[in-house]
C-alpha cells in the first residue's frame, strides 16, 4: 500500500507537519492490553463500586431505578442502529429514521403536544434550548423559573445564557414545596420571556399547571414544563393544560441509571413553535414510487446550514437512548404505562404514610405524590443516608448537597441560610422496590433516629 | 418551473427583487435568478401586516430543502398585505414568481427611493457581470 | 475492472430492483401494528394497599385520556425493531467512508464494560464511597485524553462535540472576562464545520471568517488583517482540517492569535489523524474538545449518544464546570463543587459516563503504541483511496498529503449531468455507504472521503472500484445513476414534500384529516 500512495515509509505520510509540532516519544499511556486483560481490569475497577441496584434504593432526584426489560437491549444491541450514524442516507437509514418518527408520536401522546423532536441531551440541556427557544420566539430577556425546577437544570440554564439566550430569574416554593404562585406572578413581567415549572416538581410536589399557564400567557410569556414521563401516564398531559414547551429526561424510560448520564432529554412544542424547535426531527413522505418513507427535515433550523444565525448547536441527538424509550414504551403500551405509574404512586403513597408515622419525622412535600417526596428528619439528611449504607439502604438525597442553591427559596430558608434544608430528605419509589424492603427500611430508619446515634443538630 | 424571464413592467433591486408599483403601494417578489438559485422552495417567513421594513434590509426568509436566505426589501415602507398561499403553497414562488408567487404588498414611505432601481435591461447586465 | 471486487452489478439494475422491495405492508409503523388488549408489561407484585385511584389523584391532577402506545405483544414487538433495523446501515454492516465522522469498527468489548453493574447500576447521587471505582476511572481517561492532548485539565462532562464546543467558548468568555476584558471576535476558517460559527453565537460571541488559501489552509495574510481588525476573543480550528489537510503554518496562526489576546480552540473533530504524532497543545492550541464517537471507537447510535470531553491548559483550569474530580491525600476520589471562578454547569451530573467507559477501554486497549497506529493506518488507508480515485474525481489539493481523510470533487462528472448527489446514491446501490457530499463549503460537488483504520485492503478496494463502477455508468447510463439508489427499500425521497406539509408523528385515523 505504501508504493500505492508513492511513500518510502509510514513517516512519509506525515512530512507535511511540521517538525516543532511532531511528536518523536511515545505518548505516556499504559501499553495496550489484550480483550481478556482489559476485561479483568474493568472488572476490578468495576468490583469497587457498590451500584445502587444491588442496594435497596430510594434515590430519585432526576435518575430512576426502574426495571428495564430485556427486549431493550435486544433492539439497542443491533450492530444496524448501535454502530450508524446520524441518517444522513434517508434510502439507507430508514431504520433509525422510522424510531425516530415513532419516538416522536411517543412524545407528542405522553405530553399531548403536537411537535417533538428527535431527542436531546439530557433533560438539563433541552430545558437550556427551551429557554433560548423563547428567548427567540418573544425577543424578551428574561426566562422566571420556580425553585422547584431540578437545581442542576436550574445551574445549567445559568450557565448556557452567560452566552446566549434569556437569563434566569428564580422564585421560591411555599410551604408544601409547590411553587408559590403569588412570589411567581410578581415576578413575571414585560420582559419575561418564559415561566418555568417542574411536574412533579423537584420536591415531588404537583404544581397547578392551568394557574401558572394564565399567569404566563397573561404577560404574554410561554409556558414551559418540566414533566417526568413516566408520571405523565397518571398525571394530565402538560400540552391539555396550557403548555407551549415541554421537556424533560427520559431515562427513567428504559435506560440503565449509568452514573447519571446518556439518558436523553426531550422537547415537544405547540405547532406555532414547531419551525423553532432544536435538534433534529424526522418527518413523513414518499420516495418517487409513492411508496411511505422518512427523512430528516426543516434543516434550514439547523447549524449546517443556517451557522451563524442558528439558534442552537445542536448537531446530534441522543437516538440509542431515544430508541431504548420507545421499546420501553411499546413494551409497556397503553395500558402498561398507567399501571406503573399508578403502582408507584401507591408505593409512594405507603412509605410516605409510614415515614410520617416515625417520631419526628414531619412532611416537606405536602398533597398527592406520584414517586417521590421529600420529608423532614428530626436529624441531618447527610447523616442518616450515610448511616443507613451498612444496612444496605440508600435512603434518598439529603437535600442539603443542593443547599446554596435554595437560599432564601424555600419557607423558613431566610432565617435558617443554607441549613434550612439540612433536615430534608428525598426520597423515590419505583416498582423494583417490595413492600417488605419499604417495612424494613422504614423499621431501620426508626431504630436509627430512635437511637440517637446520628450527629445532633 | 417556468422559463427565464425578467418583466419589462417591474423594476429590480440587487439582491434579486423586483417590485412592482401600484399606485401608493409597491408589490416585492424575487426574480426568477434568485428562485432557481434556492432550488425548491418550501417555507415563506414573511413579516405581519403593519410591519415597519427598511430598503436594504431583511424583511423576510426563503428556505429551500438544504438553504435558507434572506429577502431584503428593495424599499422603504410599511407592509400592508402578505401573500398568505404561500403558507401552503410556497412552491408558487417557483412556479410563477411574478404572478403568484408575490411575497408582500408596502405602503411606500420613500418613493424616491424607486430611482434607486434598475429597469428589466439593466438587471439583466447585472446578471451577465455578477 | 475486475469482477473480483464481490459486487453483484446483475443485482443492480433497476428491473430487478422492484423484485428486491418489501412491499409497503411489511413497513407499517408500531402504532398501526397495536391491537386492543395485546401487551408485553408485567409489574411486580403491589404489595402495599391498592388505595382507589380517585383517592391518589385528585380528579384536577388526573390524566384523562391515555397516551395511545402501541399495544402489541414482545415477539411483534422484536419483529417491529428487528425489521427495521434491517432496513439500516451501519458499520457493522459494512465500508461507511463518512468525511469528519470517523466510522470506525466499535470494538464489542466497549459493549460490554459500559454493561458492568458496576458501571451501569450507578445511580449519580449515590454516596462517594460507593462509587471510587467509577470515579477511578473517569480520572485516568481524563489524565489519558490530558496526555493525547498535550494539555493539562479535563473535564469529561460535554455530551458532544458541539457541546463540548459551547463549554469551551463559556471558558474562553470567563477568562477574558477575568482579565478585565471582554473581546467579541472569534476567528473561524471558511471551511469549518456549522457547529463551530453555532457555538461562537451561542458563546456570546461574534464570528469572524478568515479564508484558506490556495494549499487549504487558513490564509496567513488574510488572518493577519482579521487579526489587525481588533477585538479577537480566539480562534477556532480543526488540523487536519476539515479538507484532510495539516495545516503547516500551525504555529505562525497561534502566534498571531496570541500575540493578538486570543485563545485557541482545538475542534477535535479530526484528531483521528494524529494521535501521538502531533498534539493540538504542542501546536498551541489552549482548548480542545475530542469526539469520544469518532476517535474512540465508542458508537454512533444512530446519531448518539457520544461525548465531547474537553482538556485545557493550566491557565484555564479555574474555569472549568463543575464539578471538577479530584483526588484526597487518601487516594479517594471526590467531586470538588467549590470553584469560585468556575462557569458553572454546563449538564446535570458528571457527563456521559457510559460512553467514557467505552472510551476508557479503547485507549486501554491499544495504549501508546496501539494509538499511533490507528492514525498512521487511517492516513495510509486515506491517501490509498486517494489515489485509487485520482483520475475519476478532481483533486483540489491533490498535490498534497492526505491525513485521515480527503476531498475530492464530482466536477468532471457534471458534463453528464452527475452531481456528488447521485454518486453518493449509486454507491448505495453498491453497497457502501457513500462519502459526506457538500462538505466542505468552499470545494464545489465535494466528496469527503474518511475511510479509517479499521477497513482492511480489501475493503478499501471494494470501496474504489465502487467509485470506478459508478463513474463508468454516469458515462454510460446516466438515468441510472441519476435514479439511484434503485435497490434499496426506498427510492430517492420527496424532502421538498416533506418540509412543506410536515408530518413529524403518527397520524391516528380517529384524528382525521390533518392529524392531532
Amino acid at each position: 500500500m505504501l508504493a500505492a500512495v508513492r511513500a518510502a515509509s509510514i513517516g512519509d505520510l506525515f512530512a507535511e507537519i511540521p517538525e516543532e509540532v511532531r511528536r518523536r516519544e511515545p505518548l505516556a499511556l499504559p501499553a495496550g492490553l489484550s480483550e481478556a486483560e482489559v476485561v479483568a481490569e474493568l472488572r476490578r475497577l468495576a468490583g469497587k463500586d457498590v451500584p445502587a441496584t444491588q442496594l435497596v434504593s430510594f434515590l430519585g432526584a432526576g435518575v430512576y431505578d426502574h426495571y428495564v426489560p430485556a427486549a431493550v437491549d435486544a433492539v439497542v444491541s443491533r450492530g444496524e442502529f448501535l454502530t450508524a450514524y446520524t441518517p444522513y442516507q434517508p434510502e439507507r437509514s430508514q431504520g433509525v429514521l422510522q424510531t425516530i418518527f415513532e419516538f416522536q408520536t411517543a412524545v407528542c401522546e405522553l405530553t399531548g403536544m403536537d411537535v417533538s423532536n428527535a431527542s436531546m441531551y439530557d433533560g438539563s440541556t433541552a430545558l437550556a434550548e427551551a429557554s433560548i427557544l423563547a428567548g427567540v420566539q418573544t425577543r424578551r430577556g428574561q426566562v422566571v423559573l420556580s425553585a422547584g425546577v431540578h437545581p442542576e437544570y436550574r445551574q445549567v440554564l445559568a450557565t448556557e445564557s452567560a452566552g446566549y439566550g434569556p437569563r434566569p430569574r428564580t422564585v421560591g416554593v411555599r410551604t408544601g414545596a409547590a411553587t408559590d404562585l403569588d412570589a411567581l406572578a410578581a415576578a413575571v413581567g414585560d420582559d419575561t420571556a418564559a415561566v418555568v415549572v417542574q411536574q412533579p416538581n423537584f420536591f415531588g410536589a404537583l404544581e397547578d399547571l392551568p394557574a401558572v399557564a394564565e399567569l404566563a400567557h397573561a404577560a404574554g410569556a410561554l409556558f414551559i414544563v418540566v414533566a417526568d414521563p413516566v408520571s405523565l401516564g397518571v398525571l394530565e398531559a402538560p400540552g391539555r393544560l396550557g403548555a407551549d414547551i415541554v421537556v424533560g429526561e427520559g431515562q427513567a424510560l428504559g435506560n440503565a441509571m449509568n452514573f447519571g448520564g446518556p439518558g436523553v432529554g426531550y422537547m415537544a412544542v405547540t405547532t406555532k413553535l414547531m419551525r423553532r424547535i432544536p435538534g433534529r426531527l424526522v418527518g413523513e413522505t414518499v420516495d418517487l414510487e409513492g411508496r411511505r418513507g422518512y427523512v430528516l427535515t426543516l434543516q434550514t433550523r439547523e447549524q449546517h446550514i443556517r451557522r451563524e444565525k442558528a439558534t442552537s448547536n445542536i448537531c446530534s441527538n441522543h437516538a440509542l437512548n431515544a430508541l431504548a424509550t420507545l421499546v420501553y414504551l411499546s413494551w409497556l403500551g397503553k395500558d402498561g404505562l398507567p399501571q406503573l405509574g399508578l403502582h408507584c404512586a401507591r408505593k409512594a403513597a405507603y412509605l410516605r404514610e409510614r415515614l410520617l408515622a416515625l417520631p419526628g419525622v414531619a412532611a416537606f412535600t405536602a398533597g398527592t405524590v406520584v414517586r417521590e417526596f421529600a420529608v423532614r428528619l428530626p436529624r441531618p439528611a447527610a447523616d442518616v443516608v450515610e448511616a443507613l449504607v451498612p444496612q444496605g439502604y440508600l435512603a434518598g438525597v439529603a437535600v442539603s448537597r443542593f443547599a446554596g442553591l435554595f437560599a432564601g427559596l424555600v419557607p423558613g430558608g431566610e432565617d435558617a441560610g443554607d441549613a434550612a434544608l439540612d433536615d430534608v430528605l428525598l426520597l423515590a419509589v419505583t416498582e423494583k422496590r417490595t413492600r417488605a424492603e419499604i417495612d424494613a427500611f422504614v423499621a431501620a430508619l426508626g431504630d436509627l433516629l430512635a437511637s440517637g446515634e446520628v450527629g445532633d443538630e | 418551473m417556468a422559463d427565464e424571464s425578467y418583466p419589462q413592467d417591474l423594476r429590480y433591486y440587487k439582491e434579486h427583487d423586483w417590485v412592482r408599483v401600484d399606485g401608493e403601494d409597491a408589490v416585492f417578489g424575487i426574480t426568477w435568478f434568485a428562485q432557481d438559485a434556492l432550488g425548491e422552495i418550501v417555507y415563506a417567513e414573511l413579516p405581519e401586516v403593519g410591519a415597519e421594513i427598511k430598503a436594504g434590509e431583511p424583511y423576510g426568509e426563503l428556505e429551500s430543502v438544504k438553504a435558507v436566505t434572506d429577502v431584503y426589501a428593495p424599499l422603504t415602507g410599511e407592509v400592508v398585505e402578505v401573500n398568505e398561499a404561500l403558507q401552503d403553497e410556497p412552491q408558487r414562488v417557483n412556479e410563477d414568481c411574478y404572478g403568484e408567487g408575490w411575497l408582500i404588498r408596502v405602503r411606500m414611505t420613500a418613493p424616491g427611493e424607486l430611482g434607486d432601481l434598475m429597469e428589466a435591461d439593466a438587471y439583466k447586465r447585472f446578471l451577465d457581470e455578477a | 475492472m475486475s469482477d473480483s471486487t464481490g459486487l453483484r452489478p446483475d443485482l443492480v439494475s433497476r428491473d430487478d430492483a422492484a423484485v428486491c422491495r418489501p412491499p409497503a405492508a411489511d413497513r407499517a409503523t408500531i402504532y398501526e401494528r397495536s391491537r386492543p388488549g395485546r401487551g408485553s408489561w408485567s409489574l411486580p407484585e403491589l404489595g402495599v394497599p391498592e388505595v382507589p385511584v380517585a383517592e391518589l389523584i385528585p380528579e384536577s391532577l388526573r390524566r384523562t385520556r391515555p397516551a395511545r402506545l402501541p399495544e402489541i405483544s414482545e415477539v411483534d414487538l422484536l419483529r417491529h425493531f428487528t425489521g427495521l433495523s434491517a432496513l439500516n446501515y451501519g458499520v457493522d454492516s459494512g465500508s461507511y467512508p463518512l468525511g469528519s465522522c470517523t466510522m470506525k469498527y466499535n470494538p464489542r468489548v466497549n459493549e460490554g464494560a459500559a454493561r458492568l453493574e458496576g458501571f451501569a447500576g450507578l445511580h449519580p447521587y449515590q454516596p462517594e464511597s460507593l462509587v471510587q471505582g467509577a470515579l477511578e476511572l473517569m480520572h485516568e481517561l481524563e489524565r489519558w485524553l490530558a496526555e493525547i492532548s498535550g494539555l493539562h485539565a479535563t473535564t469529561l462532562q460535554p455530551a458532544a462535540g458541539a457541546h463540548g464546543e459551547l463549554t469551551g467558548l463559556l471558558i474562553i468568555r470567563a477568562a477574558h472576562q477575568a482579565e478585565g476584558r471582554a473581546p467579541k471576535r472569534i476567528i473561524i476558517p471558511d471551511t469549518a464545520h456549522g457547529t463551530n460559527p453555532a457555538s461562537v453565537v451561542m458563546g456570546g460571541f461574534v464570528p469572524a471568517p478568515v479564508r484558506s488559501d490556495a494549499r487549504g489552509g487558513v490564509d496567513l495574510d488574510h488572518l493577519r488583517e482579521v487579526v489587525a481588525g481588533g477585538d479577537i476573543a480566539g480562534l477556532m480550528l480543526t488540523n487536519p482540517n476539515t479538507l484532510g489537510l495539516f495545516d503547516e503554518h500551525i504555529t505562525e496562526i497561534a502566534r498571531l492569535v496570541h500575540e493578538a489576546g486570543g485563545l485557541l480552540y482545538y475542534d477535535g473533530a479530526n484528531a483521528n489523524a494524529v494521535l501521538g504524532i502531533s498534539r493540538p497543545g504542542d501546536m498551541g492550541f489552549d482548548i480542545v474538545h475530542f469526539n469520544t464517537h469518532k476517535t474512540f471507537s465508542t458508537p454512533h447510535g444512530g446519531g448518539g449518544p457520544g461525548a465531547g470531553p474537553i482538556v485545557v491548559r493550566d491557565a484555564l483550569v479555574p474555569f472549568l464546570p463543575v464539578p471538577v474530580l479530584e483526588q484526597g491525600e487518601d487516594g479517594r476520589f471526590f467531586f470538588q463543587y467549590d470553584r469560585p471562578h468556575t462557569i458553572g454547569k454546563v449538564r446535570s451530573f458528571y457527563g456521559n459516563f457510559g460512553v467514557l467507559v467505552r472510551a476508557w477501554t479503547y485507549i486501554r486497549s491499544l495504549g501508546a503504541e496501539g494509538l499511533r497506529q490507528v492514525s498512521e493506518t487511517a492516513v495510509l488507508n486515506a491517501n490509498y483511496v486517494m489515489e485509487g480515485v485520482r483520475d475519476l474525481l478532481d483533486l483540489p489539493y491533490g498535490d498534497r498529503r492526505c491525513m485521515h481523510e480527503f476531498v475530492g470533487s464530482a466536477t468532471p462528472l457534471k458534463k453528464d449531468g452527475i452531481r456528488a448527489l447521485d454518486v453518493a446514491k449509486r454507491l448505495l446501490d453498491y453497497g457502501v455507504h457513500p462519502p459526506t457530499t457538500y462538505f466542505p463549503l468552499i470545494v464545489d460537488e465535494a466528496l469527503m472521503v474518511e475511510p479509517t483504520e479499521t477497513e482492511s485492503k480489501d475493503a478499501l478496494d471494494r470501496l474504489v472500484d465502487a467509485f470506478h463502477r459508478v463513474a463508468q455508468e454516469a458515462r454510460d447510463a446516466p438515468d441510472l445513476v441519476r435514479s439511484a439508489p434503485v435497490t434499496l427499500p426506498v427510492r430517492r425521497l420527496d424532502e421538498a414534500r416533506a418540509a412543506r406539509h410536515p408530518v413529524l408523528r403518527e397520524q391516528f385515523p380517529e384524528d382525521g384529516e390533518g392529524g392531532a
